[in-house]
């Protein structure tokens, strides 16, 4: 336990995130749900639907409180179903708009994820983890989404998921996901461990002039001219608002470029196309990642969440040590970081990933395992609703080392 | 129908949309249409003002056709969609297109919750007592009895009166109709539409190549004569003796409250109170 303790303080030495050095007015104890909220107001949030659950419901509290006093509209809705619902509906009125759920929720808003996605209608939805399936553990952290982030709703659309690793991170990704939902007019998730909605942490707010918001591009040409999915060459296109003279149809059935539902072939292939073409020919705009100490490493440990603060600082204790060990964390799971993963895989001999579930993402990188040269992967699974401390990290990689 | 009111429905129908209509001959959502536009045109309330969202089924294709905004949305949603619209674009003038199964079976959690909350959108129900896009399964207002693909021994469960659910639920306009008094649903469409606050209007309608075809109704125009004799107006109902009414389909308005505050006034006046208590 000494070593633990020892650790500890050596992660705190090194931390970072608390090696900055900011005034301390700046500096507030803050939660991790509470940081999405408040991202949100200052990213221009003037909508909300949700419904309550554990353990999200902090983010429609807060709103609850702050939208009506800053003239943006707050709705409790009759379940999870309606909150995506009503939210999409806003969002094509104008709002940025914003739910927030956890588990159960978050598998009865697939089918209105879809249509937002179908329709490319901008909007977020925060999925603060729990542990499944069903009920499950509501108060207990888990990494159960991975997958039904991705592939939650029928049919084929691409996502975009992002995952932070701490309360400042939070913050920064909320204003992110509205900047990707905006510009790319795609519904974002936003995945966050539920230990990390629930933790307080000592965060430095950013300074919001440094951070671009961007809002959804509207279109220039009379409303006789408007299609509602124009696409240039990124495969973006302009959006209009209902009640502001485009008088545009939006329909959940495969359509054509005005909106008007089509079954030729020729017109769903083209929809098909510009639905997945406007994620995937924009990758290096959405993916991000973090390395940690990973020039000269043998051993990676491939971790997203909270997990991944927990693998840095048994990374810290072994690089003490002298061993070669790093840290891949992508901030964007879906898309999933290819070429990132790829290039772990040649470098290291053996890559390590740990999960709050009973393996989900280490499929994804052993997808990426096609050369024989390419490394080991080694699992931690957990799924009992406990975390994965520092030292099962520890122990594991001086198990391959 | 004259030559003076098709060309009001030409105006508010989309050029740009290809006909012909997807709903079968004989079909009653198409005087449904033409009376709710001859409504929106009497009122002269501008297109653009105008949002409509349906959900899915017949009835929930009509939204394509109009120049309106329009909103096709997921089966059952299309109260909660609106609730967002309105809630954010409170000026708007939302109005759902819905069937009876959109309604009240996979939507009926939003129906009662629109009702209990009041918002000012206004939801005609064009109850064909059937699941016809499906090709003819039951519905929750399939009468105990009928046929249907998935009842073919009979209905045995009972089926839901979709105003009085309305009125229990807390709407504070409630009224019906049915497809032959087409004057009646343009006229019940206005005083819906003009009321602040849930406003339902229930038509029922003829689906003669399904309900009609299964359950032995007839042609187009006997469902239409059926529908004649078989209703009688709420005004006369208090005038009649009780075997005279039993079994009818009671048309008019069935409740109308002026009092109940509207939802997003009393969320506005919330936000005034607010910005008052800052200043």
């Amino acid at each position: 336990m000494d070593k633990e303790k020892e650790k500890a303080r050596e992660k705190k030495k090194v931390n970072p995130k608390t090696e900055k050095k900011e005034p301390v007015k700046n500096w507030v104890l803050m939660q991790g749900n509470e940081a999405v909220a408040r991202a949100a107001i200052e990213v221009g949030l003037n909508f909300f639907a949700g419904y309550p659950i554990t353990p999200s419901t902090e983010i429609a509290e807060i709103l609850a409180e702050e939208l009506p006093r800053t003239g943006g509209a707050y709705m409790q809705m009759e379940d999870e179903i309606a909150s995506i619902c009503a939210v999409i509906g806003a969002s094509l009125a104008g709002a940025k708009a914003l739910t927030a759920t956890s588990g159960p929720g978050f598998s009865l808003m697939q089918e209105g994820i879809g249509y937002a996605k179908m329709t490319e209608t901008p909007c977020v939805v925060v999925n603060v983890q729990r542990a499944g399936p069903s009920t499950g553990l509501p108060t207990k952290p888990s990494q159960g989404d991975m997958m039904q982030s991705r592939w939650g709703s029928h049919g084929d659309a691409p996502a975009i998921v992002l995952y932070p690793d701490s309360v400042r991170e939070a913050y920064e990704l909320t204003i992110r996901a509205f900047n990707l939902s905006e510009k790319y007019r795609t519904c974002v998730v936003l995945l966050l461990d539920e230990v990390l909605g629930h933790m307080r942490e000592a965060v430095c707010l950013p300074d919001m002039t440094k951070f671009r918001v961007v809002n959804r591009l509207k279109p220039t040409v009379p409303p006789e001219w408007y299609k509602h999915y124009d696409e240039d060459q990124k495969y973006l296109s302009p959006l209009a608002s209902y009640g502001e003279g485009y008088r545009f149809h939006v329909t959940g059935l495969a359509h054509d470029v005005y909106g008007f539902p089509t079954n030729r072939p020729v017109e769903v292939a083209t929809m098909m196309k510009r639905l997945k073409k406007k994620i995937t020919q924009n990758i290096r705009d959405i993916v991000q990642i973090e390395t940690f100490m990973m020039e000269d490493a043998k051993v990676a440990v491939f971790a997203v969440g909270i997990l991944a603060r927990a693998a840095k600082s048994a990374i810290l204790a072994l690089r003490k040590e002298g061993f070669k060990v790093g840290l891949l964390r992508p901030l964007t799971i879906w898309p999933f970081p290819d070429d990132a993963v790829r290039k772990m895989l040649k470098n290291v001999d053996t890559v390590i990933v740990p999960e709050l579930n009973q393996g989900q993402l280490v499929h994804e990188v052993e997808r990426l395992t096609k050369d024989k040269e390419d490394s080991d992967i080694k699992k931690i699974q957990k799924a009992n609703g406990e975390l994965i401390t520092p030292g099962e990290i520890y122990k594991k990689i001086k198990e391959v080392l | 129908m004259s030559n003076v009111s098709q060309k009001i429905v030409h105006q508010y129908l989309r050029h740009n949309k290809k006909f012909p209509n997807v709903w079968c001959a004989g079909c009653s959502i198409g005087i449904i249409l033409g009376a709710i536009i001859r409504g929106i045109a009497d009122l002269q309330i501008p297109k653009d003002e105008i949002m409509m969202v349906s959900g899915i089924g017949c009835s929930s294709r009509m939204p394509v056709y109009v120049d309106f905004n329009s909103l096709h949305t997921l089966h059952g949603r299309p109260i909660a969609f609106a609730s967002g619209i309105k809630m954010f674009k409170p000026h708007m003038k939302v109005v759902v297109i819905t069937g009876d199964g959109d309604a009240t079976a996979i939507g009926g959690n939003h129906f009662i919750h629109g009702c209990r909350r009041n918002i000012d959108i206004t939801v005609v129900v064009i109850n064909n007592h059937i699941y016809g896009m499906t090709g003819g399964q039951y519905s929750p207002t399939t009468p105990s009895g009928d046929l249907a693909t998935t009842c073919p021994y009979g209905n045995i469960d009972s089926p839901f009166d979709i105003c009085q659910l309305a009125i229990g639920a807390g709407s504070t306009f409630v009224s019906r109709t049915t497809a032959f008094h087409s004057l009646e649903i343009q006229n019940l469409f206005k005083e819906a539409i003009m009321h602040s606050g849930f406003s339902v209007l229930e038509v029922f309608s003829a689906c003669p190549v399904i309900y009609g075809r299964l359950n032995k109704k007839g042609s187009p125009s006997r469902m239409m004569e059926h529908m004649r004799d078989n209703s009688i107006s709420v005004k006369a109902v208090d005038k009649l003796p009780p075997e005279k009414v039993e079994n009818k389909i009671i048309r008019g308005i069935l409740k109308q409250d002026k009092n109940k505050p509207e939802y997003t006034a009393c969320y506005a006046q919330l936000v005034e109170s607010l910005r008052d208590k800052e200043a």
